[in-house]
């Protein structure tokens, strides 16, 4: 069964749609990389999959259990919702770490504070905090990060943020991970060791949804392209399609790109 | 003659800084429960608080302690020319006859509070969305979010106009001279009556120096405190 399924998601602000039907689905440890032009609706996708925009129609299914249904989305609870959150990771653009916080607590204090709905939380706070922080360092090392455990993210460079951002990301350990072009805000130096990160995860059996204009990256990583354009798939396959595009729109988006 | 008058305007700043103190523990908190009205979504109750503090920063604290005190008493008087006054106010008009000093603490917290609650609104709205989206994701409560996400960000920013404001308050007490509250500059005013003094006054600029020169090291030791982070 797929792990992640999308029925025809609708999302519009005011009166212009920015999603008009978007469908597709996602094996478990498929990596599925979103392509597009500007303005396309990539992001506004990725925010209706993790809940920061509400899609007027469609539905949302992770590994066969529906997480959103526009059509019953006002009748679910707000703790109800934030447990269907959790199934997916985001990670921005802009990497959104916060900054009165180390490395290591930021990866730790989400789950820190989600560990205080535990039943046993209060019985065995010690043993639990301790099991947090030990993930979190492992996490921390399998980014690459460990020299700079205890380093604010002002003291950062844009790509060791990035990477922070990922490990947070995954400490909640979501279903599935989404990246909104995670390596647009970076130089092209540092775009490098991001990548490899993600890379590895993919070897770690990560589902994962990325949104990028890398193509090069996107065609090496990826199970499945989508080529979104004016709020529909124009055209999806495996990374094949990349180097033998069958509509009219992708070729002439890849042209403008290789140019 | 020295000491006296300094034990004389002792007794006044002893005043001064209670005004000062009552009113920061009661507008800090106020101040923020106005701040989160004004950015509520519910439209009634924004502009409700919209309202209130465009009344409160568009007319003198001056004025505002002269109706809180003799206010309540005009409607006492009203009260008294009614025949049948009702319930309601006889009620209104026994209990609202303020003390001076009570009188003034009303006006000044409702003052500063509305003065604190646009800089707490300035401080909340700066910080970038993606703070907040971050949180959200992670599956963090409203109140986490507030609390471990937000907060010491917004403290960081609010600080400068915050250390600002509350210096001001320092040498705004000095307004409850008006309806005769014995804070320090009304201390120093009577000696030019009783004894033709005229240096006791100039002398309580001394304290108020002295007492913002602590506050200013403090403001700029707690900025230092939260130097550690940017954002
Ligand atoms: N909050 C919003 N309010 C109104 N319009 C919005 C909002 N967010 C996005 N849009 C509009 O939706 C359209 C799609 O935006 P979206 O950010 O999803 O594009 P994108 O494919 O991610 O583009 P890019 O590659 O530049 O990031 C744009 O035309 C944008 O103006
Ligand atoms: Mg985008």
């Amino acid at each position: 069964m797929a792990m992640l399924e999308v029925k025809d998601i609708h999302k519009k602000f005011g009166k212009i749609s920015v999603l008009k039907g978007i469908d597709f689905e996602l094996n478990k440890g498929e990596v599925v990389s979103i392509i597009g032009s500007s303005g396309s609706g990539k992001t506004t996708l990725l925010r209706c999959l993790t809940y920061l925009e509400t899609a007027e129609k469609g539905t949302v299914y992770v590994d066969g259990n529906c997480v959103f249904d526009a059509a019953s989305e006002k009748h679910v609870s707000a703790q109800e919702a934030r447990k269907r959150q959790l199934n997916f990771g985001l990670v921005f653009q802009s990497f959104n770490l916060f900054p009165q916080y180390t490395v290591l607590d930021n990866v730790c204090l989400a789950p820190k504070l989600l560990a205080k709905d535990r039943p046993d939380y209060k019985a065995n706070k010690k043993a639990i905090l301790e099991e947090i922080e030990e993930n979190a360092k492992k996490l921390i090392e399998r980014v690459g990060m460990t020299s700079r455990i205890n380093m604010y993210p002002c003291q950062l460079s844009g790509g060791q943020q990035q990477r922070v951002a990922i490990a947070r990301a995954l400490a909640l350990n979501p279903k599935i991970l989404c990246f909104d072009e995670p390596t647009s805000a970076l130089d092209p130096e540092l775009t490098g060791e991001v990548l490899k990160v993600i890379r590895s995860l993919k070897d770690g059996d990560c589902t994962m949804v990325i949104v990028t204009h890398e193509m090069h990256f996107a065609h090496e990583v990826s199970d499945k392209i989508i080529f979104m354009d004016e709020g529909v798939i124009a055209e999806q396959g495996g990374p094949d399609i990349l180097d033998n595009p069958k509509s009219e729109r992708l070729t002439a988006f890849l042209n403008a790109f290789s140019q | 003659m020295f000491g006296e008058v300094t034990l004389s305007l002792l007794k006044g700043f002893g005043i001064t800084c209670e005004i000062f103190a009552l009113t920061l523990l009661f507008a800090l908190p106020l101040g923020l429960i106005i701040s989160f009205g004004s950015m509520s979504k519910f439209k009634p109750l924004k502009w409700l608080c919209k309202v209130f503090v465009w009344c409160i920063r568009g007319t003198p604290l001056m004025l505002q302690m002269i109706v809180v005190y003799y206010g309540p008493g005009l409607v006492g008087q009203w009260a008294q020319g009614i025949e049948d006054p009702g319930v309601f106010i006889t009620w209104f008009a026994s209990w609202t006859v303020f003390d001076r000093f009570v009188a003034v603490l009303i006006a000044f917290v409702i003052n500063y509070s509305c003065y604190f609650s646009e800089i707490y609104r300035g401080g909340i709205e700066s910080i970038p969305v993606g703070q907040r989206e971050a949180g959200q994701v992670l599956g963090m409560k409203k109140s986490q979010l507030f609390f471990k996400v937000t907060l010491l960000q917004v403290i960081k920013r609010i600080l400068p106009p915050m250390s600002n404001e509350i210096i001001t308050l320092v040498k705004d007490t000095s307004l409850a001279r008006i309806i005769a509250v014995y804070e320090i500059i009304y201390a120093g005013e009577r000696f030019i009556k009783a004894e033709g003094l005229i240096w006791p006054l100039f002398y309580t600029g001394a304290f108020y120096l002295i007492f913002c020169g602590i506050l200013t090291l403090l403001f700029g030791y707690f900025e230092k405190k939260l130097d550690y982070f940017r954002g």
